[in-house]
């Protein structure tokens, strides 16, 4: 074998703490390497192409590049290699970046080390096998999760490009956050009529399959061929009878039921549509609450339905589906802002959630548009805002920002005024955070033309005061305490992960934080991939973001999967496990512990054999690490080859 | 080859990681890129998962002159694989039990959990990792080493 290695400088980025020249030099004198050379930036143009001639001059059947992480840039190499001739696997990576040139300040230490890794990836090479991909067909359909503002723009791009969607939403309509919001920021634009139509464009398109009050149960396959099992919840009505007329919502007698969508703020009636512009118009009967599903006593809901929709009866159902691609787009909730005493802990009626105060605020809200606060039902005149409770508090597990707070209360100041004009209110900051465009100058507007006294400080605590709440704070900019006798207090609560992320997370074998936001493939050059082929991310359940930025991601997501599935078929990666027959025994520990059923039994002139289905390999090796025969060996990842690299490090 | 560990002065000693691809490798990864300093000792071995990791390559690690062995995967019920960190929780538990039979302390072996995004986590275990296995010191050889007493482990 003749090996080539490229050591690359990244231009000081590793040249600046490892001897890049000496590492070559190192190189030069490993097992079958016949050429060796330090390169400025190995994945830039002139980089390639110098990889590209060495191959052919050298003439070379094997490459070793030392630079960044293969997760960055081996495909990059491996097309390189490709051009100039090779196979694409005969390309071994040493990640002398990341995990030497960055770590560490050390140079003759960080030369020492970065030789290692050279000499381990040129021992693993002289062991890697020519290996050919396999086309593998693939179901040109995609999975949407989530059916807020970002799902239901990467779902209308989806079907626009002539895919197939399937979108699973789990509470009874779509719309997500922006169906609760009255306007938005910073034009002041009613959400439900910028929403509204697209919520019909998704229940209209021939293209999308709507699955609402539904969560996927499990996933099972690969990129290209997944199987997904949804679980649709029993709403107690048969959907394709009913036609949404709401008589049923009339005649309900309970009307205590906790109102999800108006956030708690007023009652509902146990069997529900959750509001006018519901897609799809479908009526829900919430079991917790409905008489007749507690106690057996009741059943006025079938009594009046015309068309006899109601079922108590009904049970969850299981639907399995086909795709190649999923979105992932499940958003957001608030944090549980009542861990701070300082705020009432949720004692006051009066201290709400910028939410809640959206539902007061919106026409289609409890109050109908009309700001009465929770305790009396009187006009609050004095309205006091805080913001950041529950995003950059360290204190409370919570660092980071929540990017949409600042932005939201400016609106909320600016309606207020629209609704009572005779109202001040009062926002207490940390921080302006406006970085969007004309969002600095909104955030002025409602300053300016608006009148909202914005004071820099924080809240220090809530007491009642006859029917009013005191509120006392600090004022940093004017370095002193101020006290004032709020009617309404409105928090700026941050969000977090939505409730049940890690679990999807889990179900679709993809990376989240520790707040439970996904993954992305890459923080800036991958931001709606993940680690997982064929699994995109869309809108804030990758990280919270407004509005704008969410669409712009199910965009790019609908944009990742269109390009991914535009082909019949996927090259499958041949980094498969095989068998060597002679070996085999039979015994079957591979196929118990293959976690994708990769593995069957054949049966070879009356001997039983372990047999791999390459196109649903995945590549784990647990079949190798179990074999005691030593039969199974994954490519590319052989025992040789792993024992090659440990022996690179230890007999030296 | 003797390329390698030329002028150690015997300030680094030799660790290695077996490290997932998915999780682990990436949280170093994210290391590097937050700039996270660690000691230089470890190097490290990408597989797929860490239910690739066969104990017979510790094994060999140990027994060809390695003073510690990292292996890393994704958190349980998170791998990539959904399942393939359970098989390797199980084994190298059992495996870490069994080292003393073969004359290594178990202290030189360690298994652990860290995903893409913790790059910090990664960077306290190679730390604390290092510092245990330099508080060993060099590794002997397995004859010589105090441990290597069959008779009385098995009388344990």
């Amino acid at each position: 074998m003749r090996i080539g290695v490229f050591i690359c400088h990244c231009g000081s980025n590793i040249a600046g703490t490892v001897d890049v020249a000496q590492v070559a030099a190192n190189a030069a004198k490993m097992p079958d390497v016949a050429f060796a050379v330090d390169t400025m930036y190995a994945c830039s143009e002139p980089g390639q192409q110098a990889i590209e001639e060495a191959v052919k001059q050298h003439k070379l059947t094997g490459v070793v590049v030392a630079s960044c992480s293969p997760r960055m840039h081996e495909p990059t190499f491996r097309r390189a290699v490709e051009r100039a001739g090779l196979n694409r696997y005969m390309i071994e990576m040493a990640n002398i970046r990341e995990q030497v040139s960055w770590i560490g300040k050390d140079k003759e230490a960080n030369t020492r080390k970065a030789t290692d890794l050279v000499h381990m990836a040129v021992e693993k090479l002289r062991l890697n096998r020519v290996l050919i991909p396999k086309q593998i067909p693939v179901t040109r359909k995609v999975l949407v999760v989530g059916g807020g503002v970002a799902g239901i723009q990467a779902a209308l791009d989806c079907a626009e490009g002539g895919m197939e969607v399937v979108m699973v939403e789990r509470e009874p309509s779509i719309g997500g956050k922006m169906s609760k919001l009255d306007k938005t920021f910073p034009t002041i634009d009613c959400s439900s009529c910028v929403l509204g139509p697209k919520m019909v464009d998704v229940a209209q398109n021939d293209h999308i399959d709507l699955f609402t009050y539904s969560e996927v149960e499990s996933i099972t396959g690969y990129v290209g061929n997944f199987e997904v099992t949804i679980r649709k919840k029993a709403p107690y009505v048969d959907w394709e009878k009913c036609t949404g007329c709401g008589i049923c919502t009339e005649k309900c007698p309970n009307k205590k039921s906790f109102d999800r969508h108006n956030e708690g703020m007023g009652t509902t009636t146990s069997i529900n549509i959750p509001f006018p512009q519901a897609i799809p118009k479908k009526a829900t009967i919430n079991a917790a609450t409905c008489r007749k599903l507690v106690d057996g006593k009741c059943g006025v809901c079938a009594k009046v339905c015309p068309s006899g929709a109601i079922n108590y009866e009904q049970e969850d159902e299981l639907v399995t589906v086909k795709v190649g691609a999923v979105v992932a787009a499940t958003g957001y909730d608030f944090m549980d802002w009542t861990v701070y005493r300082e705020y009432g802990a949720g004692r006051y009626k009066d201290v709400i959630t910028s939410l809640q105060y959206e539902r007061l605020l919106s026409a289609s809200g409890p109050t109908e548009g009309h700001i009465k606060r929770p305790s009396d039902g009187k006009e609050p005149k004095n309205i006091v805002f805080i913001q950041c409770v529950g995003s950059r508090d360290v204190s409370i597990g919570r660092p980071y920002c929540s990017g949409f707070c600042c932005m939201y209360t400016a609106k909320q100041a600016i309606l207020t005024k629209d609704h009572i004009p005779d109202s001040q209110s009062y926002v207490f900051y940390m921080d302006i955070r406006s970085p969007g465009k004309a969002y600095d100058e909104f955030t002025r507007r409602a300053q300016e033309e608006y009148g909202a006294q914005y004071l820099r400080g924080r809240v220090s605590t809530i007491v009642p005061l006859g029917d009013k709440l005191l509120v006392r704070g600090a004022d940093t900019l004017a370095g002193q305490q101020v006290e004032i006798e709020a009617d309404l207090v409105v928090l700026a609560v941050g969000g977090e992960a939505a409730h049940g992320a890690p679990q999807l997370a889990e179900k679709l074998r993809i990376s989240y934080d520790s707040y439970g936001f996904f993954m992305e493939g890459h923080v800036k050059l991958k931001p709606v991939e993940t680690n997982t082929a064929g699994v995109f991310l869309a809108g804030a359940c990758q990280g919270l973001k407004d509005i704008p930025a969410s669409v712009a991601q199910g965009s790019a997501a609908a944009a990742k999967a269109l390009g991914l599935l535009s082909k019949d078929t996927l090259e499958s990666d041949p980094q498969t496990a095989s068998v060597d027959l002679k070996r085999c025994v039979g015994c079957g520990k591979c196929w118990n512990v293959c976690p994708f059923g990769a593995i069957r039994e054949m049966d070879m002139r009356g001997q039983i054999k372990a047999e791999v289905l390459e196109a649903v390999c995945q590549g784990c090796g647990l079949c190798n690490a179990t074999c005691p025969q030593g039969a199974i060996q994954l490519s590319h990842f052989t025992d040789n080859q792993v024992l090659a690299e440990v022996e690179a490090l230890c007999r030296c | 080859m003797s390329v390698l560990n030329e002028s150690n002065n015997g300030k680094e000693l030799r660790i290695v990681g077996f490290l997932c691809n998915w999780c682990s490798y990436g949280g170093a990864d994210t290391a590097g890129v937050g700039r996270f300093t660690q000691p230089t000792d470890l190097r490290i071995v990408r597989l797929p998962c860490s239910g690739r990791v066969n104990p017979l390559f510790i094994v060999k690690a140990l027994l060809n002159g390695a003073d510690g062995v990292l292996v890393s995967g994704c958190h349980p019920r998170d791998c990539h694989y959904a399942e393939g960190n359970f098989y390797a929780r199980r084994r190298l538990e059992v495996f870490k039990r069994l080292l003393p039979t073969l004359g290594i302390d178990p202290r030189r072996f360690e298994y652990t959990w860290v995903s893409a995004s913790e790059g910090q986590r990664w960077q306290k275990v190679v730390s604390e990792f290092t510092q245990q296995v330099h508080a060993l010191g060099p590794a002997k050889f397995v004859a010589d080493a105090p441990e290597f007493d069959v008779l009385k482990v098995c009388a344990e």
